[in-house]
């Protein structure tokens, strides 16, 4: 299906510009661009978090919310489902996805392993987007241990 | 058909809202206000219950009447005017067009 890849080279293009144009190779220019790549992340999931829950707002409690990620939200991006969900109940999640499409070209194992998370920070946007029109406040990091596997972890504070 | 209708934030402020002229506007913006207090009552009484939106919206007033129709219409409007990029989160909705006619539509007609 040609829709599927349409969404990856616009992304893969998106990180090469911002990196492209960053004068600052050392750790402070960089932080900015993770940071641009995940607030257009966040917008991009506030819009979706909207459209999508349409005949399923039975939200009672933050798993369902979670589930929906993994299956609503995951299908209708990457057209698959999350490959696994653990939490501690006491508001940390992790999610984690066996073959990330955003990652599934670049290798398999540890090659390109510090490059990993530029390709990371949007997806990280997009679920705490999602989360916030859902009515949930939280922080969202990412992490990589071996290509195409990574590992979102989501943390709920408790108020 | 309505008298007023109006978009709240998450943060309890007004994104949206619109009265027809003829009555005290001031008396709508506070009927709005209160019918916040009655949406909350209704989702802390809910717990694990599973419900549907659509009780919420007819549980609120009185039950009868169009009113899903109504509110469904509002909830499309408003992921549309959510999903245009211009669009901020928090802004009041004061360019959309297509948001505008959609209440003009449902609003009572006045002669």
């Amino acid at each position: 299906m040609a829709d599927t890849v349409l969404f990856e080279f616009l992304h893969t293009e998106m990180v090469a510009e911002l990196w492209a144009h960053d004068p600052d190779p050392g750790p402070g220019g960089q932080k900015m661009s993770l940071s641009v790549l995940e607030s257009m992340g966040f917008r991009v999931g506030q819009a979706l978090g909207e459209r999508l829950p349409r005949e399923t707002l039975a939200f009672r409690e933050e798993l369902d919310v979670l589930k929906f990620l993994c299956k609503d939200l995951w299908v209708a991006v990457f057209q698959k489902q999350m490959d696994s969900l653990r939490t501690n109940h006491q508001g940390t999640y992790v999610l984690q996805d066996n073959s990330f499409p955003l990652l599934l070209p670049m290798a398999s194992g540890l090659q390109y392993l510090e490059e990993a998370p530029k390709f990371l920070a949007f997806t990280c946007g997009l679920l705490r987007g999602a989360l916030c029109t859902l009515g949930i406040e939280s922080v969202v990091t990412a992490s990589v241990a071996a290509l195409p596997v990574c590992k979102f972890q989501v943390l709920i504070p408790k108020s | 058909m309505a008298v007023c209708i109006a978009v709240i934030a998450k943060e309890n402020y007004p994104l949206y809202i619109r009265s027809t002229p003829t009555e005290n506007e001031l008396k709508f913006h506070y009927m709005v206000h209160t019918s916040l207090d009655v949406v909350d009552e209704k989702i802390s009484a809910m717990g694990k219950a599973l419900v549907d939106q659509r009780e919420l919206y007819l549980g609120l007033l009185y039950p009868t009447k169009d009113y899903k129709v109504m509110f469904r219409k509002l909830h499309n409007s408003y992921t549309v005017v959510m999903c245009n990029p211009f669009y901020n989160s928090g802004d009041r909705i004061q360019s959309s067009r297509a948001f505008d006619n959609m209440v003009t539509s449902m609003m009572i007609q006045v002669c």
